[in-house]
């Protein structure tokens, strides 16, 4: 029996240990990341908050000409607005005053990525939240209630971003992309439906 | 330095040896935080003796699923919502609503009785090789505290899913309170904060069970650890390595504790991963022992469930309570069946530690001790009545006589002699 | 050292003991007791078990339109959805609606029975229960002991009688395809205290008095797969958990070993 409980041994493979330690170091890692995915994962919107996220149904036809409604669809307030021709007429002629007038850079569905942002002309359908940090902007919708060439559309009340009646930013708001369009489509003329189009469910 | 270890890594460092002097930011970090010196001092400069066998995996283990019980807790918190009309729908939402939501539930139930099973191993450890003996009975006496503390713990984490099994639950043990002479019944009242179990008493439990008790368990055990520190690991000859030193200062008979026993324990911490991976996955509410189907049912203040019962870790000492005809004296009995594991260190007067080593006597009496502690463990699951009460009597008595006679049986029997150095046999 | 082997020989134990509950509490295992055309009809009833299988699909399939026809008129499962019910059951979204859905209800809602609890109060004595988790706090057995020992009770406002619950409230509603069946008592002597002896009316076995619109065997298939739809109802995770459950041993098995090794490795230092 050795003096001492530890002597090294000259028959020791320090590689085959070396190899071996690396080699449950890496496992054990693996297993860790494993081990981490049910705590992000159930983190994630859960069968209740996806039940209550479901598409939202409006009826369009209790909607007068001019007129909003605000339904709300996943939590935010969703602003469907029947177009008047006069409104559908001050969408154009400000382009320039547009940071993004295509929408080349801004969040909206294929049927929405059009001048006037919607399917129609008459509906626009557009996610109430303001693309710079989430307020709710407010419906001006009246020709110069603003200042004297303002067009009509919406202006956020907490830093002063201006969108047109296509839901497009001006220059100068501090939002730099035009209002989020959600996924609709219309199951008949007279219904809207939030929340599903020709893809399916969002 | 003698200790050559041929990991080929840095050797560990005798206390209080200057660490050579390096640059960057790991020296930058050494300069504000001993990092460097605490491992160097208390990982791989910490020996430990180089017999351990089996019985020694557990305090680990019990780390281990600490650390699964916090983590698994706070996830639970986040979903969980407290109160009479929520708690139980809450954990259904859990249960189906949550992504993983189940798993996480399954790994905090299950890791509560894992906890219990590698706690009690853990002690039995200590009973085996007379670890509570000196210099060690106050790190005994803190295991002791986490223990109660983890009774308490679980007791009320019990409570938390508000079903059938729960309230009942709660509604008898709280009850236990009353049997204090003069200051029960007004002691009760106060507990539940209502004419019976109700939603203060639930949100209550709540606070202590994932705020007051887990803080109270975490400084027990690092108290605990430190204690270890302080007086070394007993080992299964129950003979003290520090006594034997080699020309280095370290321990002939002790290893180094990491590498060598965190290369073990981590086999450890791989065979009980699988088990505990097979209840989760597979049978999580092991046949009602671990999760019991009254449980599923909501808490009905208006129904007792038709034969109740603790779980599994509780039952010994609810056998116990339930053997005596009398109620005070019964829930004095069960108390002082919890706390009689305090007076091991001053019972305990045999020259020897270690089982290995001691007489007939006391292996006989910790045989029967084994016995009767399992024994009133089914027995707290069966009904009370006609053959069970019979032997649950029989077994409380054993289990009280093992600690009432300690100190005559272990001075009156025969020794063995108690080798110089550690009985170990190297592969 | 031995430490090792006492190990293996642990785990080696400890999985045959897992292995041998998990089949017992589940999957697949092959048909035991309780024929239900035993010499005597229902004599052993006690004894019976479920016998179900929660990944046979189709059977569940069968269990959830069962619930839907017979059950949910008086009992909900007001923890599980529709939509989570059509996704686990793998039921398309319009075949959903069409065939189980009731008129008026959304997808995305909870499954709730239509009557109000408090006319069920009045009309049964008490609510019929959410049978949500019913197969966990009651088992499997007692769910299909239950649904297969009705018989008819003239003494009783509903005229239904249970041997599983005894003075059950709930009517015997699937009588209509099970047929009625009579009890058939056998008189028993037992010796009570004192030494006397008295006469007791022991159930020995039923008697078919009226044949439903299935037959014994048909009937038998309809409780077993209405069974195994509520055991999936109760935790309709299982079948993943399971599932996962084999990875994750597996990998684990992987890790221990690894981790053997290096132990072994490290501890031909120490002598």
């Amino acid at each position: 029996m050795a003096d001492h409980a530890v002597v090294a041994d000259d028959e020791v493979d320090l590689s085959r240990r070396k190899f071996l330690t690396r080699a449950t170091i890496a496992t054990g890692a693996v297993g860790a990341a494993f081990a981490a995915v049910p705590f992000i994962e159930s983190w994630s919107p859960s069968e209740r908050a996806r039940a209550q996220g479901a598409p939202t149904e409006v009826d369009l036809t209790k909607l007068e000409p001019g007129q909003m409604v605000t339904p709300v669809w996943r939590r935010s307030p969703i602003y469907v607005v029947r177009r008047t021709p006069d409104m559908v007429a001050r969408i154009a002629g400000h382009d320039a005053e547009l940071k993004d007038p295509e929408s080349k850079s801004s969040v909206q569905p294929p049927y929405a990525t059009n001048a006037l942002r919607s399917r129609t002309e008459e509906f626009l359908v557009l996610v109430g939240t303001c693309t710079h940090l989430g307020c709710l902007p407010k419906q001006r919708f009246a020709q110069g209630e603003l200042y004297p060439t303002w067009p009509g559309g919406f202006f956020c009340p907490c830093h002063g971003s201006r969108f047109d009646l296509a839901g497009r930013v001006f220059d100068g708001s501090p939002a730099s992309i035009n209002l989020r369009v959600p996924p609709y489509s219309y199951p008949n003329p007279g219904t809207l439906l939030v929340g599903v189009d020709e893809k399916g469910i969002a | 330095m003698a200790v050559k270890t041929a990991s080929g890594a840095p050797a560990a460092l005798p206390a209080g040896a200057e660490a050579p002097a390096k640059r960057g930011f790991w020296a930058w970090l050494n300069r504000r935080m001993p990092i460097e010196e605490f491992v160097a001092t208390q990982v791989t400069g910490y020996y430990a003796p180089k017999n351990f066998n089996i019985w020694y995996f557990f305090g680990s283990l019990a780390g281990l699923v600490l650390v699964l019980q916090l983590f698994s807790g706070i996830y639970l918190t986040m979903f969980y919502k407290v109160g009479e009309a929520t708690s139980f729908d809450s954990v259904e939402y859990i249960m189906r609503e949550v992504d993983y939501g189940w798993l996480i539930r399954y790994l905090h139930s299950t890791g509560a009785s894992a906890f219990f099973i590698v706690v009690y191993l853990h002690m039995y450890r200590a009973l085996l090789y007379g670890s509570y003996r000196a210099p060690r009975e106050l790190l005994w006496l803190l295991g002791m505290c986490i223990y109660l503390a983890l009774m308490a713990e679980a007791f009320m984490g019990y409570v938390l899913p508000w079903g059938n099994m729960s309230f009942w639950g709660a509604q008898v043990i709280v009850n236990l309170f009353g049997t204090i002479p003069g200051i029960g019944p007004g002691l009760v009242e106060w507990i539940r904060g209502d004419y019976g179990i109700a939603d203060a008493t639930l949100n209550r439990f709540f606070a202590l069970h994932v705020a007051l008790l887990p803080l109270a368990l975490l400084l027990l055990v690092a108290l605990h650890l430190v204690a270890l520190r302080q007086t070394g690991s007993n080992n299964p000859d129950g003979i003290e390595i520090k006594a034997k030193l080699g020309p280095d200062g370290h321990p002939l008979d002790g290893v180094p504790f990491h590498p060598y026993y965190t290369v073990k324990d981590v086999v450890g911490i791989g065979v009980f991963a699988v088990l505990f991976a097979i209840v989760v996955f597979f049978v999580p509410t092991l046949g009602g022992l671990f999760l019991e189907a009254p449980n599923f049912e909501p808490a009905n203040p208006l129904s007792t469930p038709e034969h109740i019962a603790p779980v599994w870790y509780f039952t010994p000492y609810y056998a116990i309570l339930r053997a005596v005809p009398d109620q005070r004296l019964g829930a004095l009995l069960m108390l002082l069946a919890v706390s009689a594991f305090i007076f091991l260190p001053w019972l305990d007067r045999s020259p020897v530690k270690s089982i290995r080593y001691k007489g007939w006597m006391s292996r006989g009496a910790l045989t029967l001790f084994s016995v009767s502690f399992v024994a009133l463990g089914y027995l707290g699951l069966q009904p009370a009545e006609g053959l069970y009460v019979m032997l649950a009597r029989i077994f409380t008595v054993i289990y009280f006589l093992f600690f009432l006679l300690m100190p005559f049986y272990t001075r009156l029997e025969p020794v063995k002699p108690v080798p110089e150095r550690v009985t170990y046999h190297a592969h | 050292m031995r430490t090792d082997r006492i190990v293996a020989a642990l785990l080696a134990a400890l999985l045959a003991a897992a292995a041998a509950h998990a089949a017992e509490e589940g999957a697949g295992a092959p048909a035991a007791a309780g024929a239900p055309e035993a010499a005597k009809l229902g004599a052993d009833w006690a004894s019976w078990h479920a016998n179900t299988n929660v990944t046979d699909m189709p059977s569940v399939q069968r269990g959830a339109r069962n619930f839907v026809s017979y059950c949910l008129g008086c009992h909900g499962l007001k923890y599980e959805r529709w939509s989570r019910l059509g996704q686990d059951l793998s039921i398309p979204p319009d075949l959903l609606e069409k065939e189980l859905l009731p008129p008026g209800d959304k997808g995305t809602e909870y499954i709730m029975t239509s009557m109000p609890a408090k006319d069920a109060e009045t009309w049964f004595g008490k609510a019929p229960p959410d049978l949500t988790l019913m197969a966990r706090a009651r088992g499997r057995n007692y769910l299909y002991q239950f649904l297969k020992t009705f018989y008819v009770d003239p003494g009783k406002q509903t005229g239904a009688n249970n041997l599983r619950l005894p003075a059950t409230a709930m009517p015997h509603v699937l009588s209509e395809l099970e047929g009625l069946k009579r009890p058939v008592f056998r008189d028993v002597m037992t010796r009570g205290e004192g030494g006397k002896f008295s006469h007791e009316q022991v159930f020995d076995h039923f008697e078919m008095i009226a044949p439903g619109r299935l037959s014994a065997a048909e009937y038998d298939g309809f409780v077993r797969d209405t069974v195994n739809f509520l055991d999936y109802v109760s935790e309709p995770t299982q079948a993943a958990r399971r599932a996962l459950g084999v990875w994750v041993v597996l990998f684990l098995l992987v890790f221990t070993w690894l981790a053997w090794l290096v132990k072994r490795e490290y501890w031909k230092d120490v002598h």
